[in-house]
């Protein structure tokens, strides 16, 4: 036996993280009530260390930005459709509308915080935050929230297109309908990141959900009102569409703006619709963190 | 023979790579599943359009299948070869472990197009063959097999612009590290190949012909199968890729060039 055996054999084994590896027990931290005080004092500096990561990455978070051009893809393709002849009650002014509209709710609602939380959970890092006094979702949820000044940015020179352009016209022009646009942004953009957190967090039960962030997406494209109009889809899918969450996220928004007969009272419905969800996913994340966060703990953090 | 060692090479890399994916029979499974989902996925936007309309910019449902069956065969291409294989080189890139990859006494270009395979890809070729059988069905007339193996050298056009297209941007990343965003940014434009290019109007179709020649990859090439395909495009179009392929060529000579490793 040479030393030089015996010292590898007593160092970490290569390819283990450190930190997964000897982390402390994780689970002194959740027995005690948590301090609610402290993490409203947090939440702050939080939001301060969200902008200056968002900042830091800001290539990468414009490039990020711009692969969100399938609403323009689609623009283009119906835009041409209508100018042989409307399309289901679709001029060309309704397409620039609505997919201009859907352009700046989707910069503004999206969310990333799956692959986050799964690379988090999967290389172990997770025990790090679980350590701290304030719960993962607030410190995901602040450093999210703090990116959209960023993105309101790049949103707003769509916004500016979309009043000069021919669609315009097709936009409503009730103040007390408009007036339900900001809180229906925030729910929006709560429900996405609701649920993709419960996608990442599935990655404590299986080994990779990145697939299934995959399948999610392409459900939600559709569902959502993000790939085109729910007035123009076929009526059964437009159905499903109706009561599942999706157009939550995209759909209703655009439609509070893109929608002149919707009035004041039809805008507050959609938003109750909204909520009622926003309350449901985070009822189920909650059931789903609960029982991953015990079985992250039991393989070993 | 240098050629044949080369070749010896990437094959025993493939089957290595075969090897690695099959081992996760269960992940294999699921994603053959999402695969074929995505090709269901494909038609949704077409059904919708054609529902209410017999023609769209001269394209009839069955011609637009042709076009969306090059999307799908290209996009397996695409997802099944070459972005595994480059995302793989630029995390070598960025962890110093491209070092030993140069060091090979073979193209360093082609070890690294070719390093790693997702094979259930080979699923979504089959799934495109499926459209344009389906597609020539609806029509009421088979190819003629002139039309076909002009199709087919068209294909083979196409996944060259394709991979000269990925190949510019993974070079770009030798220089700003942090670029493998391009990539994406690339899938997200190629994704308009699912359209016939002619449904498109004014800046956004010279964009597509001729900045980005998503046109050259599922268009043309379908354009040649339905036998509507004239000489013309067709000798621009293997022009083109072929001076995408030579001019991609040079940058990835200059990005090694420039290559400092990451140490």
């Amino acid at each position: 036996m040479t030393a030089s055996g015996s010292t590898s054999a007593a160092g970490p084994a290569p390819g283990v993280t450190p930190g997964a590896a000897s982390g402390p027990p994780v689970r002194a931290a959740h027995r005690h009530p948590r301090p609610w005080r402290a993490t409203l004092r947090a939440i702050p500096t939080l939001l301060r260390i969200g902008v200056a990561e968002t900042v830091a990455y800001r290539a990468e978070f414009v490039i990020w930005m711009l692969t969100t051009s399938l609403p323009l893809v689609m623009l283009g393709l119906w835009t041409s459709v209508a100018a042989e002849a409307p399309f289901r009650g679709y001029d060309s002014a309704d397409f620039v509308a609505y997919y201009l509209s859907v352009l700046v709710v989707r910069n503004l609602t999206g969310s990333w915080v799956s692959w986050q939380l799964e690379d988090e959970i999967r290389r172990g890092m997770l025990s790090m935050r679980l350590l701290r006094p304030i719960h993962p979702f607030l410190s995901f949820a602040a450093s999210h929230l703090a990116s959209v000044p960023l993105r309101g940015v790049i949103a707003l020179p769509v916004a500016v297109v979309l009043l000069l352009s021919s669609g315009a016209d097709a936009l409503t022009r009730d103040l007390a309908q408009l007036a339900w646009l900001l809180p229906a942004l925030a729910l929006g953009w709560f429900l996405s990141f609701c649920i993709l957190f419960a996608i990442g967090a599935l990655a404590f039960f299986l080994e990779r959900s990145s697939a299934i962030v995959d399948v999610y997406f392409g459900v939600f494209a559709v569902l959502s009102g993000y790939l085109v109009p729910l007035t123009i889809m076929p009526a059964w899918l437009a159905a499903v569409a109706q009561v599942t969450p999706f157009r939550g996220i995209i759909g209703i928004p655009v439609q509070i703006v893109t929608d002149p007969s919707l009035g004041p009272m039809g805008a507050a419905r959609l938003v109750g619709f909204q909520a009622l969800w926003a309350v449901a996913v985070l009822l189920l994340l909650s059931w789903l963190w609960r029982r991953g966060v015990r079985r992250f703990e039991a393989f070993g953090a | 023979m240098t050629g044949e060692r080369t070749l010896r090479v990437l094959a025993a890399q493939l089957r290595a790579s075969v090897m690695t994916a099959m081992q996760y029979r269960a992940n294999f499974l699921v994603s053959g599943l999402v695969a074929l989902y995505w090709v269901a996925w494909n038609f949704l936007p077409l059904l919708i359009l054609f529902g209410d309309r017999q023609m769209v910019a001269g394209w009839d449902y069955p011609s637009a299948l042709v076009v969306v069956g090059y999307f799908v065969i290209l996009r397996a291409v695409l997802e099944g070869i070459i972005t595994p294989s480059f995302e793989d080189a630029i995390s070598r890139i960025r962890n110093g472990s491209f070092d030993y990859v140069l060091l090979k006494p073979l193209d360093a270009m082609l070890l690294v197009s070719a390093c790693k395979v997702e094979p259930w890809k080979a699923l979504e070729l089959l799934a495109g063959l499926g459209i344009f059988v389906h597609a020539f069905l609806e029509l009421g007339r088979p190819p003629t097999p002139g039309a076909v193996a002009l199709g087919v050298v068209m294909l083979l056009s196409g996944v060259v612009a394709m991979y000269s297209l990925w190949l510019a941007a993974v070079s770009l990343s030798f220089w700003a590290v942090r670029l493998d965003n391009l990539m994406y940014l690339l899938s997200a434009i190629f994704d308009v190949g699912r359209w016939p290019i002619s449904v498109f109007r004014g800046a956004v179709r010279v964009v597509f012909t001729v900045v980005i020649p998503v046109a050259i990859m599922t268009t043309f090439p379908a354009m040649a199968l339905l036998g509507r395909g004239d000489a013309r495009t067709a000798t621009g179009a293997i022009g083109g890729s072929a001076l995408m392929l030579l001019g991609s060529r040079l940058l990835w000579r200059r990005a090694i060039a420039a290559y400092t490793s990451a140490s």
